[in-house]
């Protein structure tokens, strides 16, 4: 089937997939488009001109919502988020290659957490934090919100790479006198190092992009994405798209870093090819 | 590997355990119990042992217009990420020949995703709008005389932003199961006299059940707890289960909410474990 002529079926799907990441893209580029109204420019079209002057009002004070705040603090809850999410699903998949008291309940907790309704589990947390007379912050509750969404999803993820990791390389870095720590620091971190870095990726963006588990959990300091729901009814001009535009590309200089670095890892892999009998660097 | 101490196992699972003993399983308990709490307007906890919450919940007839209407959605919604997924991971997994070019659609597919969820959102407005590109296309080609005005603020928009949000979390277990399946088999239907249309029929829909059964739990999971979309999209006039009780929380009215919740949940609980009879998680990794 990988050879000769497309069948017609071919040009029907691609046909298919094309109208999708049209209907994908669309919205996106009307708000990168829209963003560069005029200063006189609204909401819908027409442009009204064509302007930087909704990307320097980000800038200037807003009379709705607090832009900055939330998303400093958006950031820096991704952050702690991404970090905690990677040590955490690390240590836990290393954990489950082994069968342990409670594994099996504790798996299906994870996976419970996954498709449990969002505002459900951010209703129990806020009213646990409610009840006990604990004030709810962003980076107490709201990042415990986060991570019942993030860890599954890392979870997940090293269930993935540990079934198709090799337990001889560790068999032999034992026999060859390594504690479990050497092995794990020296063997089996550099080996999974590039799958971490996606568990980090995902981390990052769900917690970013997290909306209904922050929602009941987060107290009264908002998160970008609650902060920016709020304005949607208020706002009245571009100045949301402009917002959009410059989240979009951040987003993309973020996820570029990391493919970057995901790829030069494999690159001085392929340059180094195997270090056997070069002893420890 | 059975040299090490056990202890070690336990030490590495600990984290991960307190972290969803703390925030999922006592916040979860947490609704069970506060949903038979009472509560007043500056007072949101009482503890009590009622029943009236739930005697709220199932007796009002907005409830059911609710759960109708949240049911509908979700059904529409899975229908068309199910068929458009399927049909999209299918056309990945066998017609597009290298690796090089499945992961360049792919990432294609995914870079949208990168957007914030509410400006994702918010993009439909000036598309779907009553002056919106495609009222003002429709109206300037002569398709309709008056702009329509059931294109936003209205179920379809709603159903429009789910299936935009949500048919990658289709595409991606499919496409997984897809992958699997071993290539010689479909040589085999087409060396037995299958058509095309019989191979995927007998051979990859069977094969392709479990990121089918994943992908369905992940979409009717996430369209029953909605309240975002709904709240962006649906204007005011409509009202899903997660949008109530998000009403409800946000008059701080934390019982009823809770009794909600745990319908909501308990609904949630058998559809999916309905769908888990397909699929084991775990083996699909």
């Amino acid at each position: 089937m990988h050879h000769g002529a497309r069948p017609r079926s071919f040009y029907v799907l691609a046909s298919v997939f094309a109208i999708f990441v049209v209907f994908l893209y669309g919205p996106m580029l009307t708000v990168i488009l829209l963003a560069f109204q005029g200063p006189d420019g609204g909401l819908t079209f027409p442009m009204n001109g064509v302007s930087l002057h909704w990307f320097a009002d980000i800038f200037q004070p807003q009379s709705i919502g607090d832009i900055w705040g939330s998303f400093s603090r958006s950031i820096w809850l991704g952050l702690m988020v991404m970090v905690l999410t990677v040590v955490i699903a690390f240590a836990a998949g290393l954990a489950f290659r082994r069968r342990f008291k409670g594994s099996g309940v504790l798996f299906y907790i994870v996976i419970a957490s996954l498709i449990m309704p969002s505002i459900v589990v951010s209703l129990g947390i806020g009213s646990m934090f409610e009840f006990l007379g604990i004030p709810r912050t962003w980076w107490s509750s709201g990042l415990g919100a986060h991570l019942t969404w993030t860890l599954p999803f890392g979870l997940l993820i090293m269930f993935a790479v540990f079934n198709r990791f090799d337990p001889a390389y560790e068999e032999a870095a034992r026999d060859l006198g390594a504690s479990g720590w050497q092995t794990i620091r020296y063997v089996v971190l550099p080996i999974v190092a590039p799958s971490l870095v996606g568990v980090a990726l995902f981390g990052f963006t769900l917690s970013y992009d997290e909306i209904s588990r922050t929602s009941q959990s987060v107290g009264p300091l908002n998160t970008l994405p609650l902060e920016l729901q709020a304005m949607q009814t208020n706002v009245t001009t571009p100045v949301i798209y402009a917002l959009g535009a410059y989240t979009t590309a951040l987003s993309l200089i973020v996820i570029g870093i990391c493919l970057s670095l995901v790829a030069m890892v494999r690159r001085r892999r392929r340059k180094h090819g195997s270090d056997a009998g070069m002893g420890m660097v | 590997m059975d040299r090490s101490r056990p202890w070690i196992t336990y030490l590495q699972a600990t984290p991960l355990s307190l972290v969803f003993l703390v925030f999922f399983v006592v916040p979860i308990a947490m609704v069970v119990v506060v949903s038979f709490f009472d509560y007043q307007a500056y007072d949101i906890l009482i503890p009590d042992f009622t029943f009236v919450n739930y005697e709220d919940v199932f007796t009002a007839n907005v409830t059911y217009q609710t759960y109708w209407i949240t049911l509908k959605f979700c059904l529409t919604v899975w229908a068309i990420t199910l068929a458009l997924g399927f049909t999209i991971a299918y056309f990945l997994a066998f017609h597009v020949r290298t690796v090089t070019m499945q992961i360049v659609l792919f990432l294609l597919c995914t870079i949208p995703f990168w957007t914030s969820i509410v400006i994702r959102m918010i993009a439909w407005i000036p598309l779907l709008g009553r002056n919106g590109l495609i009222n003002n296309a429709l109206v300037g080609t002569g398709i309709v005389h008056e702009p329509l005005e059931w294109l936003l603020f209205s179920e379809f928009a709603v159903i429009v932003g789910y299936v935009h949000l949500y048919t990658l979390f289709m595409i991606v277990p499919i496409f997984n199961s897809m992958m699997r399946i071993d290539r010689r088999l479909l040589e085999a239907a087409v060396d037995g006299g299958a058509t095309g249309w019989q191979t995927v029929r007998h051979v990859i829909i069977p094969l392709s059940k479990p990121g089918i059964a994943i992908g369905s739990i992940f979409v009717i999971a996430m369209v029953m707890g909605d309240f975002v979309t709904v709240n962006v999209l649906g204007g005011g006039q409509i009202a899903s289960i997660g949008k109530m009780i998000a009403t409800e929380l946000s008059y701080l009215q934390f019982p009823p909410a809770a009794a909600s919740a745990m319908v909501l949940m308990g609904l949630v609980i058998v559809l999916i474990a309905l769908l888990m009879r397909f699929a084991d998680v775990r083996k699909e990794l």
